[in-house]
């Protein structure tokens, strides 16, 4: 039954008929391309991060069969050095901050109670942009050109000289490109959260999660400029020779700079939707509040905040002067602190509870396990002296393999158990679930924990073998067959998502029991997403009302055209109601037009020229007056 | 704090995990002063590391054993919950992080110690992918060229003066003393110190492009007069070679391609981008450590340098095979 029919069963008035009408997306192979819905675009980019996962994980799979055995002859090195380095780039550009991006997208309009992003065709162009520069990135490696110089990137050795060929130019322009994606997202959902609650959700009725895309979302758009900057210099100096990072003339120590400004805070982007999703998790399996939610949105807001302080940790063993870097400790370690809160108020409402161990809370504790191991290893990490020691070891690739996939992945996986059912309308199944955990737990630290053990005998990262004789051999081994075993895990979860898309139980519209606004519509949710935009009294608004009681609604909001309706900053008062475009190709055709001009600029400088121009004739046709531009701005006058 | 009293721990530790080899290129077994600084703080972070976990799991076991003993609810109340919250979420990391932050800089200072003006004073020069090691006198002038190995003596501080010839790379024995970098255009210093004779491995901690994995080197430390007879050693030019068999091996390497690229002090080799190969008879390795520096490996590398180390920037040479056997026995007698 699909979603049109099933609303017509449960309601054939004359409202659902054309709220149905108005927010449909064109059908068929060509209305594909056109769709710019939240749930749709929020999908897509959901699913397209899974898929670079599994890339990303591929590339895993093969770098550890070849450290598996010293001396091995597996992969040459110049294709280990382009496998590293493709896993680095998928992990971080192309999976991590577009999934997360992806579930605040599909989760943040439902838990605000409207019925769009704000910014429904920038949301699409966004969608596009991601994808092209991912179909770029691998193009690339399949060919055999990608970039050998690590997701860093350092200059020299990613300077023309020492990399020439095309991988590092594809390295530098689609990760700008890249860029534009997330700073689009970031923006809409910044404008989404802030004025598109539902009548009543003041700030701090808002779900913990909706604070925490909030602060990623501020963190994308002060963290992303300085590496687009950064990566369009080195571009520079790559094309058409200007002296950047050039050491004599410029500086390849800025370059570092810049990378970990953007760097450091990107982990945090990472990790920060993900501690969002714990909160709302806990709330929803221990079905009571979280215990301090201002506590814990201040510390959102902090170690955003921190997040900006920190870059220098990545840089100690490049001469500074001490006191400069020991300055640096002191702050690293500074972000244990909001840290460290957050962990023990979710501890507290745990305490004493006999919360339902359903396999998104076996994530969440999980994550318990693993981030806190993670965190602890980045204090150490923070010192000066020590650091000198595992900096770009396998120690390091222990630690944050510890904090990314613990602080990330686990809860992202908890997050997908937990939401799936309102993706899909049916639920993940539980056993299968239960084994996944089970197995990717397990797996996960057979892998990662001797890493630690390995950094510290001195192997270091990004190699592609080692000698025999330094008797790394039986542990990498180990950390391989243990590799072997968390892709099982990972495995079996893809196996669920699918097993349930046909066979998972039928899930109803709330069936956690949650308490946030998702829940109050059908799984999954209509193309207008409410028919009515719900009235919210207090933090928790589907635990004030009783199983079948009726929501307070607003009404007056007109369901012939796409409208929602926009309120105040703080508190969330009516303020007017706004009209959201529609379905549109053109929202393809720019992000085609950008992507040939930044692409093309690898190639030819006229393509650049070539590309604004396409631009501005994507951005006409995009902007191109409508009946419905014509209709409200009569209305208006 | 005393290290020595750790030691049989981290002894424990990296033997019951790896016999074959430990203390070959490991940071668990310092054998220097920094090294050693560096481990004792790790060990104590690791203790406190240990007990926070230990901390957080418990209060997470017990809270839940707590709620389904007693078959319903038992959540604490908003006070216990703030008070925990404020002694183990604030206060605990703030006192934590502060005694971290302070020993860290402690730490830290004996890396940043400085060492005595007349302390002898080596300089590194990083290459893709491989050392080029200077002595210097204290007017700081090169007296002793020499790569891949460095020769220390025991006990005694040895100031670095790290650079790079092309892109970063990382000097790091671990034994000895974490990793400072070399970057282009910019000279960074460290030290070492050896505390007992032996052979320490090091190796490139940043990546460096295609071969970093076998961009890794020796330090040898000795007693303070067998480094003194190496030093002076080095200093001499090559002999020129009495034997005729050395003689035609000489011959063979003066007339290929070889001198563009190394030299032999003491003739008119002179090449410049290469490793210095005037003492190259008395050394352990080939090829930046990566393979013992035997007649067959030579063999092989001079004939194919990419079979052993594919993407480094020698040339391979043709030679008939007297020509190879004479310029093996000269390259092996340059000592
Ligand atoms: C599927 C399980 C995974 C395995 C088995 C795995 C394994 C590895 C290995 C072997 C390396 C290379 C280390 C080196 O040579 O220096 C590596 C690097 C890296 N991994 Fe993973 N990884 C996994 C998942 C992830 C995830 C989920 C993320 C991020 C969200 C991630 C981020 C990175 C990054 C940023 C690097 C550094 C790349 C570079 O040096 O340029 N990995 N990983
Ligand atoms: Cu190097």
């Amino acid at each position: 039954m699909t979603e049109h029919e099933r609303t017509q069963v449960i309601d054939s008035s004359e409202e659902t008929r054309l709220l149905t009408e108005v927010w449909r997306s064109p059908p068929g192979f060509f209305g594909w391309f056109t769709h710019v819905n939240q749930t749709s675009i929020g999908k897509r980019f959901i699913i397209t991060g899974f898929v670079f996962f599994v890339l990303g994980g591929l590339l895993a799979a093969l770098m550890r069969i070849q450290l598996s055995a010293p001396e091995n002859n597996f992969l040459p090195p110049d294709l280990y050095n382009q496998i590293f380095t493709m896993h680095g780039i998928t992990m971080m550009f192309l999976f991590a901050v577009p999934i997360m991006e992806g579930f605040a997208i599909y989760i943040v309009p439902l838990m605000l109670g409207t019925r769009d992003m704000s910014f429904p065709r920038l949301n699409a162009f966004g969608y596009y942009v991601y994808l092209i520069a991912g179909v770029a990135m691998y193009l690339a490696l399949f060919l055999g050109m990608a970039p050998a110089v690590g997701w860093f990137a350092y200059p020299p050795l990613a300077d023309a000289r020492y990399s020439p060929g095309m991988g590092v130019d594809f390295y530098a322009t689609v990760i700008t490109f890249m860029e534009i994606s997330a700073l689009a997202a970031a923006v809409e959902l910044i404008a989404t959260i802030f004025k598109q609650r539902a009548p009543g959700m003041s700030l701090n009725r808002m779900p913990l999660f909706v604070w925490a895309v909030l602060v990623m979302s501020f963190m994308i758009v002060f963290a992303m400029p300085p590496l687009m900057v950064g990566s369009v210099m080195l571009a520079l100096d790559r094309t058409v020779g200007t002296h950047f990072f050039i050491p004599g003339a410029g500086d390849p120590l800025l370059w570092q700079h810049l990378f970990w400004f953007f760097g450091h805070p990107e982990v945090y982007i990472i990790l920060i939707p993900a501690l969002g999703m714990i909160s709302d998790i806990l709330t929803t399996f221990t079905q009571r509040p979280v215990f301090g939610y201002t506590a814990l949105v201040l510390s959102l807001v902090a170690i955003g905040f921190i997040g900006f302080g920190l870059w220098v940790h990545h840089m100690y063993t490049t001469g500074m002067p001490h006191l400069a870097s020991n300055f640096f400790t002191a702050a690293s370690s500074m972000v244990a602190i909001p840290s460290g809160v957050q962990i023990f108020c979710w501890l507290a409402t745990l305490w004493g509870t006999r919360p339902r161990f359903a396999t998104p809370l076996l994530y969440v504790l999980g994550f318990f396990f693993i981030f806190v191991i993670g965190g602890l290893s980045g204090v150490m990490v923070a010192s000066v002296p020590f650091d000198t020691q595992v900096h770009d070891t396998y120690f390091l690739v222990a630690h944050f393999h510890y904090v990314l996939i613990g602080g990330a992945v686990f809860p992202l996986f908890g997050g997908l158990y937990y939401w799936y059912p309102k993706l899909t309308g049916r639920l993940m199944n539980e056993t299968l679930g239960k084994v996944s955990f089970w197995l990717t737990f397990i797996g996960f630290n057979l892998t990662f924990f001797p890493m630690h053990y390995l950094g510290l005998q001195g192997m270091p990262r990004r190699v592609y073998t080692y000698l025999e004789p330094l008797g790394w051999g039986d542990i990498n081994l180990f950390v391989s067959l243990s590799a072997g075993l968390l892709a099982l895990g990972f495995l079996s979860s893809f196996i669920n998502i699918f097993w349930s898309l046909k066979r998972g139980e039928p899930a109803g519209d709330n069936p956690w029991h949650a308490d946030s606004l998702e829940w109050g519509t059908s799984s999954p949710p209509p193309a207008y997403n409410f028919r009515h935009i719900p009235v919210v009294i207090e933090r928790h608004p589907l635990w004030e009302y009783q199983e079948g009681q009726d929501i307070p609604v607003v009404t007056g909001i007109r369901s012939d055209r796409r409208e929602l309706l926009v309120t105040s900053l703080l508190d969330a008062h009516p303020q007017y109601r706004a009209v959201m475009p529609g379905p549109s190709v053109w929202p393809l055709l720019l992000a085609v037009a950008v992507g040939i001009g930044f692409g093309g600029f690898m190639f030819h400088n006229i393509f650049p020229v070539v590309g604004f121009v396409l631009s501005f004739i994507a951005l006409a046709g995009w902007f191109w007056p409508r009946e419905l531009t014509r209709e409200v701005r009569e209305e208006s006058s | 704090m005393d290290l020595r009293r750790l030691r049989p721990v981290s002894l424990v530790l990296s033997v019951a995990l790896l016999s074959a080899c430990a203390g070959h290129q490991s940071a668990l077994d310092p054998q220097g002063p920094v090294a050693e600084r560096i481990t004792l703080f790790f060990w104590i972070m690791v203790s406190v590391a240990g007990v926070i976990l230990a901390l957080v799991l418990v209060l997470l076991v017990a809270g839940q054993f707590r709620g389904w003993r007693q078959r319903q609810h038992r959540p604490l109340t908003y006070i216990q919950s703030r008070n925990l919250v404020i002694a183990a979420g604030l206060v605990m990391p703030v006192v934590v992080l502060l005694a971290f932050s302070l020993s860290s800089a402690a730490t830290d200072r004996v890396l940043g110690k400085p060492l005595p003006e007349d302390a002898l004073t080596i300089e590194v020069i990083g290459h893709q992918w491989w050392w080029e090691v200077h002595y210097l006198d204290n007017r700081q002038n090169r007296i002793v060229t020499t790569a891949n190995e460095i020769h220390i003596p025991v006990g005694q501080p040895v100031r670095l003066l790290l650079k790079s010839a092309d892109v970063i790379h990382s000097f790091w024995v671990p034994n000895l003393n974490g990793k400072t970098d070399l970057i282009p255009g910019k000279t960074n210093t460290s030290w070492v110190q050896a505390d007992r004779s032996g052979t320490f491995r090091g190796q490139c901690g940043e990546f460096c492009g295609l071969q970093h994995a076998r961009m890794a080197f020796l330090v040898e430390a000795q007693p303070a007069a067998e480094f003194q007879a190496w030093l002076d050693r080095q200093k001499q030019p090559a002999a020129t070679p009495a034997d005729p068999a050395l003689a035609r091996g000489q011959e063979v390497f003066l007339s290929s391609q070889c001198i563009m690229c190394h030299s032999v002090r003491g003739t008119r080799a002179q090449g410049r981008v290469a490793p210095d190969l005037t003492h190259f008879g008395s050394r352990q390795t080939l090829a930046a450590a990566s393979v013992p520096n035997s007649r067959g490996h030579l063999a092989g590398w001079i004939l194919n340098p990419q079979s052993i180390k594919p993407g480094n920037f020698m040339p391979p040479t043709q030679l008939a095979p007297d020509d190879l056997s004479a310029l093996l026995d000269y390259l092996h007698s340059l000592r």
